[in-house]
């Protein structure tokens, strides 16, 4: 739609900026906060400029941590964070790929009986069997470990489903070109069905890297190991675990690192993750 | 290079049987065509010879080998596919080679046969593209030059052009067609266009149902069908049919507004006996002489230039009836034509079992 009424223009931009506005002003304020020492950010009122202390209270974040709340550097939390959402995203992934190759292109038996076990499975997320899962990952000894805080995110029915409605989408004779060709099934999936999911896998990454990297919940159970943290529970323990009152200066700085990754792999994959939602010619 | 042999092939789904029993032997060499209209089993046979579908009753052989049990790649075959079927994400070079690469050539032979084969096939420039960004034309050269490059001993084409616009389909044939003569590969061609049948093929099977109606070469289907369904399917227009009866003497056909035509050979056994008749509208003819003159009623005159095609109706019966006639005429509707037609260029088939009845 295009039209020429200045009026319009300048309304629809008062409401873009205004919206804008609101979702970035916190931000803001994280990024204020992180520039100023301790002290002034308990003195009202609080400054909307930044500060000079932001290299000052990068390196103490990063590798001091905070003295005192009982959580380790963040830089360190940083990496178990990146850790585990990479397992998670790439995890997912392969898991779906393989089963979606599966359901789609063998004939066994209970096909269908197993597509739907997955399926029902969209049903029941981490929070809603968290006392089983729990002791189930306890019993196998996983506490504390990468393999506990990653594995019981990584069963997917939403990668898989999609995964399927992209197989379905390529075409049979692709399948038979390949026959004639001599491709087994191993080589099909991987000269010719991995590659055509690309940017679909893409698109997943981004969206399972993110998923990953933002769980609270989970890792708040099976951590209990200060070297096993991740930055997003991290926030929350150095909250509580202040004394006296809160750091504000370190905690932004931490909120402030915890944004950026995910930040990152957005913009980095950006292209290809639009490709991979809205792509539809094969 | 091999012949094929099919030994009573029965192909089911379930319960319903789409092939019943197809018995044929394909010479070393030889471009046979498959033709019928759609949904009759074409593409299953071929896919049976392929590989592609199991069979279900009976025997496929190519070459000395029985294939049954033969997975696709070992049956030394390559195939061209209606929608081309190439690999979206590989170039055209390495759509060609793929099938090498997976068969452990030498990087050197792959190159020089691929880059042969693009050679002859014209598709050289287009070596480094993706198909995307191929035309149909070339998208279909690359299909065919994947098949080449695998130097198979048989060749299975399923309607490899009907995705084409009807200028490159005529080019393309005649492609095919020379490209069959070069390098003498048997090969087998799936088509429901009747044209592609007759002028690509050595020999035809007209598949109707899951039955074979007939088999043989073009000439020999136009001249002289074996069934109604054959007599309608080959030849452009088609053949018009007419209910008749046979005269009591048996030499002459009688049809129902009183006209009757003589035929050659007498068929007094099967006196007073009704039948369908056959006549195909290029053998009709304006009768000048009005000598066995039946009359035809002018409808529609359709100018083509070479020909002229009249629609009109027969008789008393008005029963529909085409006639092509050469030339540019000058031609009436309402107009009202005598016509003739040399008795050696009618058929008279059955009316229910629809078999030819005269030799
Ligand atoms: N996988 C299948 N399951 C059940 N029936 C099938 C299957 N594939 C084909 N058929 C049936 O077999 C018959 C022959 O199909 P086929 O594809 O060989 O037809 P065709 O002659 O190639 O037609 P067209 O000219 O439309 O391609 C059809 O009646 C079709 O419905
Ligand atoms: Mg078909």
């Amino acid at each position: 739609m295009i039209e020429h009424r200045p009026m319009v223009t300048f309304v629809s931009h008062l409401v873009l900026i205004f919206g804008v506005a609101i979702i970035a002003f916190p931000i803001w304020i994280t990024f204020v906060a992180s520039t100023h020492e301790a002290a002034r950010m308990v003195q009202i009122p609080l400054p909307l400029l930044p500060g000079d202390q932001f290299f000052n209270n990068l390196e103490l974040t990063l590798f001091k941590g905070l003295q005192g709340a009982g959580a380790p550097p963040v830089g360190f939390m940083m990496v178990n964070s990146l850790v585990m959402a990479l397992m998670i995203a790439v995890g997912k992934i392969a898991i779906s790929l393989i089963s979606a190759f599966a359901i789609v292109y063998f004939k066994f038996p209970f096909r269908m009986g197993f597509f739907w076990m997955i399926f029902i499975t969209l049903m029941l997320p981490v929070e809603v069997r968290i006392l089983p899962t729990f002791e189930v990952v306890a019993n196998l000894g996983m506490l504390n470990t990468y393999w506990g805080l990653s594995i019981p995110l990584i069963a997917s029915a939403t990668a898989t489903f999609m995964f399927r409605q992209v197989f379905l989408t390529i075409p049979d004779e692709l399948l038979e070109a390949a026959r004639i060709d001599g491709a087994g099934p191993m080589r099909f999936f991987v000269d010719i069905l991995v590659p055509l999911s690309r940017t679909n896998i893409a698109a997943l990454f981004v969206i399972l890297f993110i998923y990953g990297w933002n769980q609270y919940l989970w890792p708040l159970l099976v951590t209990t190991d200060q070297s096993m943290y991740t930055v997003v529970m991290g926030i929350k323990q150095m909250l509580e675990a202040a004394e006296q009152s809160p750091d504000w200066h370190q905690i932004m700085m931490t909120s402030l690192l915890a944004m950026l990754p995910p930040v990152f792999v957005v913009v980095f994959m950006q292209r290809l993750f639009v490709k991979g939602l809205t792509e539809t010619e094969k | 290079m091999a012949e094929i042999h099919l030994n009573k092939v029965h192909k089911s789904y379930g319960e319903d049987e789409v092939l019943h029993g197809i018995d044929w032997h394909i010479r070393d060499g030889e471009f046979v065509v498959i033709v019928g209209p759609s949904g009759c089993g074409k593409s299953t046979l071929l896919r049976m010879i392929a590989g592609l579908e199991s069979i279900t009753q009976g025997e496929i052989s190519i070459g000395e080998r029985v294939v049954n049990d033969l997975e696709p790649a070992e049956r030394d075959i390559a195939m061209v596919f209606q929608n081309y079927a190439l690999y979206p994400h590989m170039s055209v070079y390495n759509n060609m080679a793929y099938g090498l690469k997976i068969r452990g050539l030498p990087k050197d032979e792959i190159e020089r046969r691929v880059k042969q084969t693009a050679e002859i096939l014209e598709i050289g420039d287009y070596l480094k593209r993706s198909p995307r960004q191929l035309s149909g034309g070339q998208r279909q050269r690359v299909a065919m030059g994947r098949a080449i490059v695998r130097e198979p001993s048989v060749f299975l084409f399923d309607e490899p052009l009907s995705n084409l616009d009807a200028k490159l389909r005529v080019q393309m044939r005649l492609e095919i067609k020379k490209l069959q003569q070069r390098l003498g590969i048997t090969s087998v061609y799936v088509t429901h266009d009747q044209v592609e049948a007759m002028t690509l093929g050595h020999r035809l099977m007209v598949l109707n149902g899951g039955h074979v109606e007939q088999l043989g070469t073009p000439i020999e289907l136009y001249e002289r069908p074996a069934t109604k369904f054959v007599a309608g399917f080959i030849g452009s227009p088609s053949m018009n049919f007419l209910d008749a009866n046979i005269s009591e003497s048996g030499k002459s056909i009688e049809f129902s507004g009183g006209n009757a035509l003589d035929i050659p050979q007498s068929l007094s056994s099967q006196a007073n006996r009704r039948l369908t008749i056959g006549m195909r509208p290029e053998h009709l003819r304006v009768d000048e002489s009005k000598s066995q003159t039946t009359a035809h009623t002018v409808h529609v005159v359709e100018h083509l230039g070479a020909d002229t095609l009249v629609h009109g109706s027969f008789g008393n019966g008005g029963s529909d009836l085409t006639v092509r006639l050469n030339g540019i005429r000058t031609i009436d509707e309402g107009e009202v034509l005598p016509l003739a037609i040399d008795p050696k260029n009618i058929h008279l088939f059955d009316p229910e079992s629809g078999k030819r009845i005269n030799s």
